[in-house]
């Protein structure tokens, strides 16, 4: 398996599988009154958190705990790295006090391929400026295939800020590995023309792709975007593109609708949309545990470190 | 009793005197003494034993940071002559956006005495075009000019000022010096960090349009036509400036640019590891950017090959991408990148790659002692190379305080065994002399 999470297209459709496969053997932890294996035992993981989102570091500090290894929050505020340290010299210390998985989100893309060099640790992207977020797409992928049990000819559309959202580049790149087809729904200021060569469609009218849709994948559109001139304003964005009740009566009936969070409700998404059984949303979020669990477990080998009698060379996890 | 070299059966490459072939060149003192066959050394003559190698006139560069004043953690006049010399350069035009900005004739006497100190290359500080690289008002360029500076830039930042740009190519005219621009327009290039293009999209990084550069350079060609003045254009990156180059040049405009090694050689798929190296202003373009750069260049539309040397502390460039500061490292790869790269598959003779590191540089800044002709009575600015000694760059440590190169780790062809200003070794059987 992979030794670092660094970007989706690093991994194989196999690879996605063996995740998702592992990731729902250790879903059933968290339905437990004791929501813990000692898969990790001994092991320390160390969430690395330069931009604050609670979310996601909630998410990997209770698939860790669950899995029974140490967890070191370090964000930025009241740290070191406030007074002035380095990212390398972030990264020595960390490496000298022998983490063995460093979780890092930054505001710079490209920062966990830098860490990576520096470390003998794993590194798991959550997130990285404009450019990536795979945890996020393949709990994403998770979600979907519990509706949905095939990726082959999925059709699933990708709404908004396409330019700057790093969810939307890595779901599309992993949509396309399992055999999906993504169309990239935004105004043109929003899509990057290059995205064409990712192998997805384009297109500017959200009313004539929703029929064909398996999945609505609506994206966070920041008000700052408005700003910077990308849209005219807020509002006509949202009668352009928002996800409102009259437009989900343009999807399939099986049609899912998902959004990475946190939302905008009355931007991006109506509110009613949002609360509606097949806004798959919550299930995004509950499923991003088991993911990170899964990811975390297989970049670190299973285990190996904390139980001297596993067998080393075993894949599936043991939570029995 | 005259200190006195000679070089036998040396392959000089003199792009000045059309001269390409085997003869012998005596130096005596600071000139050049003779040269032709069978050449008589007086006794005590130091013999070089020259086969293989090539002599050419010294390098000169139109673009390099030596960041002193104010930079010294980076590199200083002394360190980056230096390199300068260890890549086969006799003179150098190093940039104003030092702290204090070179804007006014104290610094320039600052920079030209550090040079003199060091004694290991003509240091010839350019003068910044507006104060304090602000954009708005116009520098003592005069006076800069009758003291004997010969370009004047904003390097780094780009005159965004129509009006100010055409009073500086206007008002430039009555000194014959050249007005160069780092064409990058800041409205379409805020926060970027790449070219953008297929690779900043997939790599989630700001991307500076091609046409960022073009529009600039559309509208100061349109200036040089309007004012006479004579323009130059600094690190050609985009197609499109090479195409409003070859225009201006077929309307007789004074006009003349430069591109650098890494623009030759490098795109922005090399940029997949995030290797802060490889982060330049302006940055690497695709491939098809690169490939017409070098069809610009040997057709003849681009006149000088520049390194746009930028040396950085190795604390600034191990940093997240979009934190470190852009630049490369150049003068002492420029040589051998365009040997390996451009010479060796046969892209460019040897005898033009010298003209555009040399003679075409010392025409451009109307320097009478660089760039050849080799001939008896001239200043002996000289540099001799083996064209086919391999190395890997790194392996020995840079004669510069830097070492971000974006070249690092590669196998090179060429290799600078003596480099002479003025008839005396700077460097010497590949070993510096300092």
């Amino acid at each position: 398996m992979i030794k670092h999470l660094l970007s989706i297209n690093q991994l194989s459709d196999r690879d996605i599988l063996r995740i998702l496969d592992t990731a729902e053997s250790f879903r059933e932890v968290g339905t437990r009154v004791i929501k813990k294996v000692p898969a990790l035992r001994g092991r320390t993981v160390v969430n690395l958190f330069f931009e604050n989102s609670t979310r996601t570091r909630i998410s990997f500090e209770l698939a860790a705990k669950r899995l029974s290894a140490d967890v070191i929050n370090f964000s930025t505020s009241g740290s070191s790295v406030s007074k002035g340290e380095s990212l390398k010299d972030t990264a020595l210390t960390l490496q000298a006090m022998g983490a063995d998985a460093i979780v890092i989100r930054h505001a710079s893309s490209g920062a966990p391929h830098t860490l990576s060099r520096w470390v003998s640790a794993s590194v798991l992207n959550a997130g990285d400026g404009t450019h990536e977020h795979p945890t996020q797409a393949l709990l994403d992928l998770f979600t979907i295939r519990e509706h949905i049990p095939s990726f082959e000819g999925l059709r699933i559309a990708i709404v908004g800020d396409v330019r700057h959202s790093r969810v939307a580049r890595s779901l599309t790149f992993a949509m396309r590995i399992m055999g999906g087809e993504v169309t990239l729904v935004g105004p043109p200021t929003l899509i990057p023309p290059e995205a064409a060569g990712w192998g997805a469609e384009v297109s500017h009218d959200l009313d004539a792709v929703l029929p064909k849709l398996d999945v609505c994948y609506m994206l966070r559109v920041q008000r700052e975007r408005q700003r910077q001139q990308y849209f005219p304003s807020v509002r006509e964005y949202s009668r352009l593109f928002g996800l409102t009740r009259s437009r989900v009566r343009g999807l399939p009936e099986h049609a899912l609708i998902m959004h990475p969070g946190p939302m905008n409700r009355g931007v991006e998404i109506a509110s009613d949309v949002a609360d509606l059984p097949r806004a798959v949303i919550s299930d995004q979020v509950t499923n991003g545990i088991a993911v990170r669990m899964s990811l975390l477990y297989l970049v670190l080998g299973g285990g190996r470190a904390s139980s001297s009698e596993e067998d080393s060379e075993r894949s599936e996890p043991e939570v029995a | 009793m005259p200190e006195r070299t000679i070089f036998r059966g040396i392959r000089l490459v003199d792009p000045a005197s059309c001269h390409d072939g085997l003869t012998d060149v005596l130096v005596e003192d600071e000139g050049v003494s003779a040269v032709g066959d069978a050449v008589v050394a007086p006794a005590g003559t130091e013999v070089v034993d020259a086969g293989g190698l090539v002599m050419a006139p010294g390098l000169v560069d139109l673009h390099a940071h030596l960041r002193e004043p104010g930079f010294e953690h980076k590199e200083t006049v002394e360190t980056g002559s230096r390199a300068a010399a260890a890549g086969g350069y006799t003179a150098i035009c190093a940039m104003p956006n030092t702290e204090p900005v070179t804007d006014n004739l104290a610094v320039i006497a600052e920079v030209r005495n550090l040079a003199d100190k060091a004694g290991l290359c003509d240091v010839h500080p350019a003068g910044a075009i507006t104060r304090n690289l602000e954009g708005s008002s116009l520098t003592d360029i005069g006076e800069m000019a009758q003291a004997g500076v010969r370009l004047f830039t904003d390097d780094h930042r780009c005159v965004q000022s129509s009006r100010v740009m055409r009073l500086a190519l206007e008002y430039a005219k009555a000194f014959d010096v050249v007005i160069a621009q780092h064409a990058q327009d800041d409205g379409l290039t805020e926060g970027w960090q790449m070219h953008e293009g297929y690779y900043s999209a997939l790599l989630g990084l700001t991307g500076a349009p091609a046409e960022a550069e073009e529009v600039i350079v559309a509208r100061d060609v349109a200036l040089a036509r309007l004012t006479g003045g004579r323009l130059h254009i600094t690190h050609v990156s985009a197609a499109g400036t090479v195409d409003l180059m070859q225009q201006a040049r077929e309307r007789g405009l004074r006009v003349s640019s430069d591109v650098t090694p890494h623009h030759l050689t490098l795109c922005d798929q090399d940029l997949v590891h995030y290797d802060t190296n490889l982060r330049v202003n302006p940055p690497l373009r695709s491939e098809e950017h690169r490939d017409a750069l070098r069809k610009g260049l040997v057709g003849g539309t681009l006149d000088a090959i520049a390194t746009d040397h930028a040396p950085h502390a190795l604390e600034d460039k191990e940093q997240e991408f979009d934190q470190a500061p852009p630049g490369t490292t150049g003068l002492e790869t420029a040589l051998a990148v365009i040997l390996t790269e451009l010479v060796e598959p046969g892209l460019l003779d040897l005898l033009r790659a010298i003209e555009l590191l040399s003679s075409r540089p010392a025409r451009i800044l109307r320097l009478e002692e660089q760039g050849g002709p080799i001939l008896p009575g001239r200043a002996a600015n000289l540099t001799v190379f083996d064209p086919d000694a391999e190395w890997t760059v790194g392996e020995r440590p840079f004669a510069s305080m830097a070492v971000n190169s974006a070249f690092g780790g590669r196998r090179l062809k060429g290799r600078v065994l003596h480099t002479m200003l003025r008839g005396r070794f700077t460097v010497r059987d590949g070993e510096p002399v300092w």
